[in-house]
């Protein structure tokens, strides 16, 4: 530990699609304060060392999700980690694990995004109620149910932490998952029968093994696995109750 | 793709035994090693509750064998469930079909064992 200020070596993970084969580390000396995030030393290097180094960011301020890197091996977001507690480094940054790199430190989110529908992330309605009679009212404890879920800033460290997606592609993730759980626990949503048949399928609920190093990496205090993880219970109830029609509800 | 699409997993069968073992593994197991593998060599335990014939006498019984069979058997489900993910997690991904058969067929065995030797007590 520094008294928080001076200089802090940082290897960078440098990746040209048009002039590399492989990527390749390299090495910057930055000056930084009490307050300097990670992101404030790549903006640093950006606009006074390299003006090629391509990074994803916007808010500063851990709610646009989009500045996530592999910091000593560890999914994180840049602006909400400080370079005081790695001080005197070296500091080592990469794109997130398990997406494929674009270039340096910026990564192909389809494999996310393109899954994203599939989660039905969105309030469904059997009938929509009509504006005049008002909104649907929820109670505080109601609301409690999908607040820890509905905080999930779609970051993708989760998809970094995990194993079983670095292993299998196809699994569905955290936060997709996450997501289900968040709209099948809202008072106002009657989708869940369209959101089984993800939860119920090899790629939805029972590709996770409980690693849990998707929880132990989330910003906002999403817990993905514990709610991959009743899901499973949903999923085991639906397996055997669908034959007696009072299951959760799966279609086939 | 459609939801629709997807096929269901058939998982539920063995994680609904997993899971059920878990529960005796976390629940029930660390009293039974408390009780016989500590109490009763140091002497906590009243002299001869634990003896051969006595607990013969037990598993002889219905409720006994009621009682045992789940605890053993679903132990093997729930250890040979997590040593088969276990390798997916180990990161082995050929011959996962063998290593299926393998596992849970062990689990089986075991179970199918268990209920032999209790049903011959």
């Amino acid at each position: 530990m520094s008294d928080g200020s001076g200089q802090i070596d940082i290897l960078i993970s440098r990746y040209d699609p048009e002039r590399d084969d492989q990527p390749h580390t390299e090495r910057f000396t930055v000056p930084y304060q009490h307050d300097s995030s990670v992101l404030d030393a790549l903006l640093y290097i950006k606009d006074r060392i390299d003006g090629s180094l391509s990074f994803r960011w916007s808010c500063r301020m851990a709610i646009c999700g989009s500045c996530g890197k592999m910091i000593n091996g560890v999914p994180r977001l840049s602006c909400k980690t400080f370079l005081r507690d790695y001080a005197p480094g070296p500091l080592h940054i990469e794109a997130l694990h398990h997406f494929p790199v674009i270039k340096d430190l910026v990564v192909e989110q389809a494999g996310f995004l393109d899954k994203l529908p599939e989660a039905r992330p969105w309030l469904i309605r059997e009938q929509e109620q009509a504006l005049a009679d008002g909104p649907h009212r929820q109670s505080p404890r109601q609301r409690a149910r999908f607040a820890s879920t509905s905080a999930c800033i779609n970051c993708l460290l989760c998809y970094a932490a995990c194993p079983q997606y670095g292993m299998k592609p196809d699994f569905a993730g955290p936060a997709l998952l996450a997501l289900v759980e968040r709209y099948n626990a809202d008072s106002r949503d009657q989708g869940r029968a369209e959101r089984m048949p993800l939860i119920n399928a090899e790629d939805g609920v029972w590709s996770c093994t409980l690693v849990g190093n998707c929880s132990a990496v989330c910003p906002k205090g999403v817990d993905p696995a514990a709610a991959i993880n009743r899901n499973k219970l949903e999923s085991a109830k639906d397996y055997f109750l669908r034959f007696l029609k009072i299951g959760s509800g799966g279609a086939e | 793709m459609s939801n629709q699409n997807k096929p269901r997993s058939h998982e539920p069968i063995v994680w609904l035994l997993f899971a059920a073992g878990g529960m005796i593994a976390a629940m029930l197991m660390p009293a039974l090693v408390v009780i016989t593998g500590i109490g009763a060599p140091v002497g906590l335990i009243a002299d001869g509750s634990l003896d051969h014939e006595r607990v013969i006498g037990m598993l002889g019984s219905p409720a006994g064998k009621l009682l045992v069979f789940p605890l053993i058997s679903l132990l093997f489900w729930h250890a040979m469930h997590r040593i088969f993910h276990g390798l997916h997690d180990l990161g082995i991904q050929a011959g996962l079909g063998y290593y299926r058969v393998l596992c849970y067929g062990f689990a089986l065995l075991a179970t199918l064992l268990t209920a032999g030797i209790l049903f011959l007590i």
